[in-house]
């Protein structure tokens, strides 16, 4: 069945049930997969899945909803019916409608869809990858976990007031996580990641020599000592930070309670001036972009903070007429409607005089903490109060020397991180979850067993 | 009972497909394959939240799906598609045996299905017995109201969820069982705050296998503690980081020998060569305080099943008989690669992942001490009361958070501190769990890894860890 097809179905079934509103996501996706250990295939994987959600008004405008892999006629059949019986149990007390933005035109890109290159050929690749960086250096013993991967997928959004939209991609991923052991040390492990629209959009070089070089530089560690340091943030740990703190931006979190922000923190001064960050899900450089969201609100470029100012917060239907403003491409369509980032930008800002633009993570030759990447963020990110307390990897730099970090934590509060940006560097890069400069930060405490 | 629709050349729950599944495991043998797997299931789930004094999610979900799997040699090829047709099936047994690129036609030997062992029996009625939304919808508004205990508690929510699960599974050593499994699950959070002090709390119950588990659920019970917790918690100062001795409180607290050491003790981890304790098997590698056990029987426990999602029933599996390495978790692929033998132990959170050896219901077993024997023995440390989430890296490193932490002065808990993480390695810190007490409890949770989300039960009585770092500020 067909994106056109399926609204057809849910149209005929829906009139049959009498139920006259209505609207649906659906994806259909093909996905293929390699693993291998030491140059023989391990896994490999092939996947079919179609997954169809709808919602269901019913005659109290109240709304019901359901999510089945069953696309058949009398899956849908049963869909509507369920939805409609879950209607009863609407919310009341926060009314759902259609986006009044779901007509409106999307921007439609270039998708960039590439063909499947097949099994034989991912496996072919990522053997090939694998020798490579096994060779690359004589402490790398091996990849343990390694994938090559390719999608292809439709998404669709359609309502019974007759919005329809649909966009198909292709998407690729290769991971690359090699283990290094020496003698009398303890092993020491590290990785890299690479996105593309194809596998032939893939650096694999690349990935290889980021794996390689990032596992060996951690070969020579040490404890770090209890203290507060100067932090270095590298754009991927930055952007983990703002994206598990995104509940700031975000007019669902505040409706629920669990935002550091409130209604009215518009305007607030959250950082240095020079710190502009923007979330912008149709970026050319997000391979995974989406033209709509799960309500099928147009996707757009939407600033949050404008020099150190709260600027914008991501709204779905619901939250945006709550707040008297239009939704803003960031929902999830669900039985409450979730609301998320997309693709965050960092950048900085024309105000950046306060700045120290000494810092420069390849040039500083004081002492500070290059914090490369954040762990375990499910386990230590405590949104709703602000607080973080997560392991990382990591190097000291110290006297023109930089040491890897052995098991070390960083902990503080996203309000005062935000507000101890003592510099932020001009060159952005562009990483898997957006983009960022590096980012320097003044007195963060750092637990190590030194 | 589940609904399906009736078709010719399908397969239909509730019904024989014998003859069906044995065409498809022909067809992947006649083709060169090694072993034939399939798995298939139909679920029927639903979930319900309630915020603050109102019901604002509910949340029904069903569908269908198969998992096929294929050996040939140490390698396998997956495929997984919503397609039950015969010709679906066919199709993707095809997939995955031009995916491993079978060329040699040496033959299996393929006997037919051994008599089909239908664990379902008993429970085909569950569906009918688990509580109405309307019934859920109701206990969860007296939950939150419960949790309404003073103004300072600012968000108030009760969640459940009702998994039902329906499998059949067939492969090509004879294996042919059906099942039914029932999870429920029902937490309580708060958000409480006071000026610039804000605090969480939060508890999951969960059960599988027992429809009016969720009748029983004291949720008075429940609220007080979750409200308790976050008061405790509300004004506590952050914890000063460094090395200090420790104490995990009994259920939940379990979670570190679950993501210190269960997961280092799943055969996946040896195929990786990810694990420290590959080649110590009956060597020492805990205190000789320590008997840890993995195990899928016991009755409700969040973790149980009567059959794993490979066919084979479960075992008791000792993993650590006092400090000596006894045991890996395994699933076929493991035994196969590894030669550590299945322990009933192949689990995937749905039909669009292959089965691979994950926990159960993993505890580590009660020792003698009270728990104030524990405390006692500490001068200067924490008592862990209420443990977060946690993870282990490639390297074995973990890492958990301390919900409820108070610190522990000259034998007595004193002040309640927040921010705590308690990081470390395995291997160094088995050794170093010196005491166990007599009070051992198990806590539902849900653990994440190369074959899905599963459900799992964490436990263990009081226990002392000597020494570990304890992030902080």
């Amino acid at each position: 069945m067909n994106s056109k097809e399926i609204t057809t179905q849910i149209s005929e079934a829906a009139d049959s049930l009498n139920l006259k509103k209505w609207d649906y996501g659906a994806s259909f996706s093909n996905d293929y997969s390699v693993q291998v250990d030491k140059g023989e295939a391990k896994q490999l994987k092939a996947s079919q899945k179609q997954i169809l959600t709808i919602r269901v008004w019913n005659e109290s405008n109240l709304v019901g909803i359901t999510t089945t892999s069953d696309i058949s006629e009398s899956g849908i059949k049963k869909a509507l019916n369920q939805a409609n019986i879950a209607s009863d149990f609407g919310n009341k007390n926060e009314r759902t409608d259609f986006s009044p933005l779901a007509k409106d035109p999307i921007e439609v890109k270039d998708s960039k869809k590439r063909n499947p290159v097949g099994i034989k050929k991912l496996l072919t690749l990522l053997r090939e990858a694998e020798v490579k960086l096994l060779e690359s250096h004589e402490s790398i013993k091996s990849v343990p976990y390694n994938g090559l991967s390719e999608s292809f997928y439709e998404r669709v959004y359609g309502n019974s007031d007759g919005a329809f939209r649909s966009y198909t991609k292709s998407q690729a991923a290769l991971y690359l996580y090699a283990r290094a052991e020496e003698k009398n040390k303890k092993p020491r492990s590290s990785g890299s990641v690479k996105l593309g629209y194809g596998v032939e959009d893939i650096d694999i070089e690349s990935c290889i020599k980021d794996a390689s070089n990032k596992t060996i530089s951690h070969l020579n560690y040490s404890s770090i000592k209890t203290h507060k340091y100067l932090i270095c943030f590298s754009p991927e740990s930055f952007l983990t930070i703002i994206n598990a703190f995104s509940s700031m931006f975000n007019a669902r979190s505040i409706l629920d309670g669990v935002s550091l922000s409130n209604k009215n923190s518009i305007g607030e001064k959250l950082s240095t001036e020079a710190l502009n960050v923007y979330d912008d899900g149709l970026h050319e450089k997000n391979i995974s972009s989406s033209p709509f969201d799960g309500e099928g609100t147009p996707t757009k470029r939407l600033c949050l903070i404008n020099k150190g100012r709260l600027e914008n917060f991501i709204h779905s239907e619901s939250t945006a007429r709550i707040f008297k403003t239009m939704p803003t491409g960031h929902a999830g369509l669900g039985s409450k409607v979730s609301v998320s980032p997309d693709w965050i930008v960092v950048e900085k800002s024309e105000e950046n005089s306060d700045l120290k633009t000494s810092l420069d993570h390849s040039t500083y030759k004081g002492e500070f903490v290059y914090i490369e990447e954040l762990n375990a963020i499910h386990a230590g990110v405590r949104a709703s109060q602000g607080s973080f307390s997560l392991p990382f990897d990591g190097w000291l730099y110290k006297d023109g020397k930089k040491i890897s970090i052995e098991s070390a934590t960083v902990a503080g509060d996203i309000k005062y991180l935000l507000k101890n940006i003592v510099n932020i560097e001009s060159n952005q890069k562009v990483t898997t979850s957006g983009i960022s400069p590096h980012i320097w930060v003044d007195e963060l405490s750092i637990t190590g067993d030194a | 009972m589940l609904s399906s629709q009736i078709k010719p050349n399908e397969i239909i729950f509730g019904s024989c497909n014998k003859d069906l599944l044995e065409e498809i495991i022909f067809y992947g043998i006649g083709l060169g394959a090694d072993f034939v797997e399939i798995f298939i299931e139909n679920t029927d789930n639903s979930s319900v939240l309630a915020e603050e004094d109102f019901i604002t999610s509910v949340s029904p979900s069903f569908g269908r799906g198969a998992g096929i799997r294929i050996f040939k040699g140490k390698k396998d090829g997956f495929v997984s598609t919503n397609d039950l047709t015969k010709n679906g099936l066919m199709s993707s047994v095809s997939q995955a045996i031009q995916m491993l690129d079978i060329t040699d036609k040496k033959r299996e030997v393929f006997n037919g299905l051994d008599k089909h062992r239908d664990y379902s029996l008993s429970k085909k009625n569950w569906i009918n017995e688990v509580p109405s939304i309307h019934e859920i919808s109701e206990k969860l508004l007296v939950s939150t109201k419960s949790l309404k205990k003073n103004n300072k508690i600012i968000t108030r929510k009760g969640s459940y969820s009702r998994n039902l699960q329906e499998v059949i599974i067939a492969s090509s050593d004879g294996t042919y069982v059906s099942d039914i499994r029932l999870h429920q699950t029902v937490g309580l959070n708060v958000i409480a705050s006071d000026a610039q002090y804000r605090s969480s709390g939060s508890r999951r119950f969960g059960s599988s296998g027992m429809p009016h588990e969720f009748r029983l659920w004291d949720h008075e019970k429940a609220a007080n503690d979750v409200f308790e917790s976050s008061m405790n918690m509300l004004y506590a100062d952050y914890v000063d980081a460094g090395q200090m001795p420790v104490v995990l409180a009994n259920k939940f607290g379990g979670v570190i020998f679950h993501e210190a050491c269960g997961h280092l003790l799943e055969t996946t981890q040896i195929e990786r060569g990810t694990t420290p304790f590959e080649n110590k098997l009956n060597e020492k590698i805990a205190h000789e305080s320590v008997t840890a056990i993995d195990e899928g029987i016991s009755e409700g426990s969040f973790g149980s099943l009567s059959v794993d999602d490979e066919g084979m029933e479960p075992e008791k599996s000792i993993l650590i008989k006092d400090g000596i390495l006894k045991k890996f978790i395994s699933d076929r692929a493991g035994e196969l690669r590894t030669g550590h033998k299945r322990t009933g132990s192949g689990r995937r959170q749905n039909y669009s992942f292959a089965a691979a050896s994950r926990m159960r219901n993993t505890y580590i077993a009660k020792g003698e001490h009270s728990k104030e024997d524990l405390i006692n023995s500490i001068n200067d440390g924490l008592y862990c009361k209420s443990m977060g989430g946690g993870s282990v890296g490639a390297t074995g490193q973990f890492n958990f958070a301390v919900e409820e932490g108070y610190l522990i002065k000259n034998g007595k808990l004193t002040n309640p501190v927040k921010g705590a993480t308690l990081i470390g390695e395995a291997k160094e810190v088995m050794p170093k769990i010196s005491m166990c007490g007599n009070d051992l409890e198990l806590a539902p949770g849900f653990c994440g890894s190369i074959s899905g989300s599963v459900n799992v039960t964490v436990g263990q009585p009081h226990i002392k860890v000597d020494s570990i770092t304890v992030g902080g500020r």
